[in-house]
This record gives C-alpha cells, structure tokens and sequence, in this order.
C-alpha cells in the first residue's frame, strides 16, 4: 500500500513535471511502522508581487504561508531565497526557465496580491512545471478580507497541491479540538477552534465542565462533543457560527457519549450506557426520532460512517477484548475486521472510503494504523506511550491525534502523521491539546 | 425536569461539586479514626468519628473499591467493602449514594468511559442486591479524566481503576 502510494504521487509527479524523480525504496508488504523515504519535489515561491502599496504587507506573508504548507506535507522541498537567480517583479513578465532550472527549481509558484476598490485582497497565482518550460493549469484569482489573507494563501498551495500531485489539498480547513491545561488529576478542558497549522484559535466553551470528544459536521458548520455539564457525559451540538450548543434530546440520567455525525450532517450515532450496556443508537437531529442499532450486553462505541452513508465501522469488546467491527448503517449483524495482536478502538472511515484508521493497543504501547475496510493490510504508522484517536484530512492522505506523554508530568498534544508513516510532526497549540477533528476543505 | 425529580438533579449537581472538591480524599494524618479535640466521649458531629458523617463512611466503612485491569468484577475484598457500605446505607436510610467509576489511563477515552460505567455499575449491583434500593442509588462515569494518583506505573493505575461511593445526606426530605 505504501509503496502503491508513493508510486502514485511520484508517478503523477512525473507525468505532470515531465522530469526525474527520486523513486522511494521498495520493500515487502508488512504490518509495520513505516519510515519510507521519498525525495521531496523542489520549488521556488519568491515573494508574491504586490500590485499597490496597500498591498504591500500581504505580498510576503502570502508566499511564506504558501511555503510551509508545501513544505510542511513533507512531498516538497523549498529552494531557499537567498539561491533565487531570478526575482519575479511583475506577475505578467514571461518566466526565465533558465534561472530556475539552473537552481533545480522543478515547480516554481508566483503570485501577486492588490487591494480592490471595495479594500478586499485580490490575489493571483500561477503554477509553472520549469523543466518543460510551460505553465501546470491555468491562473487563478481570489478575492477575501484581509483577515482571512492565510486562508487565501492555504486555496493557493491547496490548488499547486492538487495539481502536482493529482489529490485534493487539506491546507483550507479547520481543527475543533479539546485545550488542556493543569495537571493530570485536576485538568481543565475547553472546546477550541483553529486552522489545521494552529494559527486562529478560538475558544469555544469555557472550562466549566469536562468537555470530551469534538467531531464536526461534514459541512464543518457544527461540532458534536460530551460534556459533563449535566452531572453526567451527555451528547451536545454547538453551531460554530454563534458558537451556541445545545444538549441532544438523548434520555435524561443516561450517559451519552462518542458521537458522529452521518454523512447526510443530519444523523448522529453515538453511544449510551444502560447499566453495564453500552451500545450504538442513531439519532436524526432534525426530529429527534432515534433507533437503536446494537443490541449485544458488550461494550459498543465510537461509530463512524462509511462516506457514502451505508456502513458503519465502531469497537466492541464482545469477543473479550476491544476490537474493530463494520455493520450495515441501518444495524444488523457485524463483522470483525480486526484481528492482530492486542486491542483496537476509535476507529474512522476515510473519507476515500478506502482505509480505516485506528488506535491500537499492544504490549504496553499505543499507536495510530490503517487498515483497508475489510480489515486486510495492517500498517502501524506511530508508537508511542500513549497515542490516540486518529481523524482525517479531507484528502484521506494525513492523519491527526493526540501524543500524551509518560508520567506525573504528563501532557497531550496534537500530532500528524502521512498514512505512509511519514511526516509525524507536532501541531503547534499554545496549550496541552487531546481529540482532534479535522474538518472538510473549506 | 419533566422526567427528572428533584432529587436526582441534587445528586447530579453534587457528583458535580463532589468532582471539583480537592478536600473529597483525606490524605493526610488529622483523618484517623481517633481525633484528639473530641474530647472524653464527645462526638464532633461531620467528623470522621460521626459515625452518620461522610468523613466516617469514607474513613470507617470506607468508600472505594479497586479493580484489575479491564475488568468490573468485585474482587471479594471489595465485596467485604460494600458489604460495609450496604450496611451503613441500610443505617442511614435518609441518604442516597452516586458512585463514580474510574478507569486508569492505559485505554482510549470513549471505551474507559463505558468501562467506567461498568464498573459502577457492578456497584451498584451489588448494593441492590444486599437490600438498598435502587431508587437511592445513581451512577456516572468519568472514565480516565479524573486519575486521582498522576503517575504512570502500575502503582497509580491500581488507585485509579476504582468505583467510588459518594453519599449525599437529606436526598429524601429534599
């Protein structure tokens, strides 16, 4: 699988750039945690063009933004500046293909920002494939407040991402997450919200109660997520828009927990306790009517849908130990997929469809795998002392979820990992961070 | 409030207050069973040698029980446990009881939820079976978000897989 991947990305880079690319190493397939090595893609962004003096502040901070998105895939290298030959200083100006390819610039992005009439930022950009000396795509132009000037920047690297790789881009979207501070035995957690880099957070409830478990809707307009707020985990729904939530009309006295969102962004499955019971029950948010859909004495938690809304995939320690099940989205019987040593829990649906990603616990350790939808193709992509909770970027290529580390003076926060294995970096938040949902592009 | 009577809502709001209060486990070494200020006989009433005081049930009947790894039975030194807790509730008939489950942090947040439950569950059970009735009893779960020991070795875990007794005085006159 991995190596199907990495043959795809390369070989559409190739087509694409018409130019040589490193192949990444070939090896059996096998369960296990996978540090492959491809040799990232190297382009130039100079500074975009600023196109008035009012436009003058963006034109920089739009090529950086730019810059580590693609860099930050870990797909693609950037040439530094201070190598550029050629300085881009009209946006109309024909490319000198020479300069760039004599510093092994493959792709070179350019780009030139000017505030209109009514103050909104125009921005333009262009993709340009150096070795073939032609432009990749045609010119885009967007237009946006000058506030949302790094959403501005993620459409353009989400576009040079989809057209060197062939993939929709994830840098346009948004995280809802749960910040932690204080120490293990007395943690305050808060509802936030911030883009997938970590820039623009914002806090959405406040640490009253313990608040566990965001997940947004398909449309990211809304989050599901517990909170305590009642005396015991109940299920709630906040509209990101007004940040107002309100309680799901689940029965009252009953724990309910670990919900999602149905594809439609009208259901919901979530979990409820009924004495030692938990099982999965649905709930259609517009008129409250609910079925239930699992009915064995074991524990069953952390439902999440097959994209198009047929299947769901959830956990259930029926057979002794937590393992991973996939069942009609109407209920019925289930079928283990999962069968490798130790325990697996939360898992998610790729929004491919093709892959279903995991936390699993093995020999003291925690780790985040993939594996496709029948259970087939194990691979374990992190290990850790404790990592949890896997969520998707809208691309089904990248992987976030929660590092806690060992001890007394433990903290959470948040990681992505390609689900090749590559790539495992920090998000950066300014505080302890647990149970990622990464929304759709914007 | 429609299917909720007052009396649950009060035991929701002190499993609540309950949570939050750092004094809930006496750990130091005024909580013995002797306490010198209350003096030739006299009982301090709300002290640990009330023996109708939360302080004495916590201390005296004592108001927890622990259980191994990923599982909810009660282990027959917990059941002596609430066997003493059946008792002192079948004494006091005028207080109801919440029990907290716990899990340690060694699992996903979601299954320790539910594991949680489990485990207060089996609780709660038991207290029913030796004759308290199961309208005065409620339980929750916090699942692995309220460790009482922070490290990460099996000598904390043991402390945090645990279901605790909560009572509440007053929940029938209420």
């Amino acid at each position: 699988m991995r190596q199907f991947l990495t043959c795809v990305t390369v070989a559409a880079a190739m087509a694409l750039l018409a130019v040589p690319v490193a192949m990444a190493q070939n090896g059996p397939l096998r369960i296990t945690i996978t540090e492959g090595v491809i040799e990232p893609i190297p382009y130039a962004v100079p500074s975009f063009v600023a196109e008035s003096a009012a436009a003058q502040s963006y034109a920089d901070q739009l090529s950086r933004v730019v810059a580590e998105d693609l860099t930050g895939t870990g797909l693609f290298r950037e040439i530094p500046r201070d190598a550029h030959i050629s300085n881009i200083t009209s946006f109309q100006s024909p490319v000198q293909f020479p300069d760039w390819k004599a510093i092994n610039a493959q792709a070179l992005i350019t780009g030139a920002v000017d505030v209109n009439g009514s103050g909104q930022l125009v921005v333009k950009f262009r993709v340009y494939d150096v070795f073939a000396g032609t432009e990749l795509g045609d010119g885009m132009q967007f237009a946006g407040t000058a506030d949302g000037v790094r959403r501005m920047a993620h459409k353009v690297a989400d576009q040079v991402y989809a057209r060197i790789t062939g993939e929709s881009g994830y840098f346009d979207s948004r995280v809802v997450f749960v910040s932690e501070t204080g120490p293990k035995d007395q943690r305050a957690k808060r509802l936030a919200i911030m883009d997938y880099d970590g820039s623009n957070l914002q806090y959405l409830t406040d640490s009253r109660s313990i608040v566990l478990a965001p997940r947004f809707s398909p449309t990211g307009d809304r989050v599901l997520y517990t909170s305590y707020e009642t005396g015991e985990p109940r299920v709630h729904v906040l509209n990101v828009g007004d940040v107002q939530s309100r309680i799901l009309p689940t029965q009252p006295g009953m724990m309910s927990f670990a919900p999602r969102f149905a594809p439609d962004g009208r259901n919901v499955v979530y979990s409820v306790t009924q004495g030692a019971n938990t099982d999965i029950f649905r709930m259609d948010i517009g008129s409250g009517a609910t079925s239930q859909l699992t009915t064995a004495p074991s524990i069953e938690t952390g439902p999440s849908y097959s994209p198009d809304g047929s299947r769901l995939v959830f956990e259930s320690d029926r057979s002794g130990t937590q393992q991973l099940y996939v069942m009609s989205a109407n209920g019925g019987e289930p079928q283990r997929i999962s069968f490798g040593a130790g325990r697996y829990g939360t898992p998610v649906w790729s929004p491919r469809g093709d892959l279903i990603a995991f936390t699993k616990q093995n020999a003291g350790r925690f780790h985040i795998g993939v594996m496709r939808v029948d259970g087939s193709e194990e691979r374990l992509l992190t290990a850790s002392f404790l990592d949890e909770g896997p969520t998707w970027a809208a691309n089904g290529r990248v992987l976030m979820f929660m590092r806690e580390t060992q001890g007394a003076q433990g903290a959470s926060s948040l990681y992505s990992v390609d689900i090749s294995g590559r790539n495992l970096k920090r998000v950066p938040t300014p505080q302890g961070a647990s149970d990622p949902s990464w929304g759709p592009l914007q | 409030m429609k299917h909720i009577s007052k009396a649950l809502m009060l035991m929701a709001a002190l499993a609540v207050s309950a949570c939050t209060n750092p004094n809930r486990f006496p750990g130091d070494g005024s909580a013995g069973g002797y306490d010198a200020t209350a003096g030739q006989g006299g009982i301090i009433p709300g002290s640990a040698n009330d023996p109708r005081s939360s302080a004495y049930f916590q201390q005296n009947v004592g108001d927890r029980v622990l259980f191994a790894v990923d599982t909810s039975s009660l282990s027959p030194e917990a059941q002596a446990t609430l066997d003493g807790q059946a008792q002192w509730l079948m004494a006091n008939a005028d207080y109801l009881a919440v029990i907290e489950g716990h899990a340690d942090e060694q699992g996903t947040r979601e299954y320790n939820l539910a594991l949680g439950a489990r485990r207060a569950n089996s609780v709660m059970e038991y207290l029913i079976a030796r004759g308290i009735p199961a309208s005065r009893l409620k339980f929750v779960s916090y699942g692995k978000e309220r460790p009482i020991e922070i490290c990460s070795e099996e000598a904390c875990y043991a402390k945090n897989r645990r279901a605790v007794t909560i009572i509440s005085a007053g929940g029938l006159t209420s």
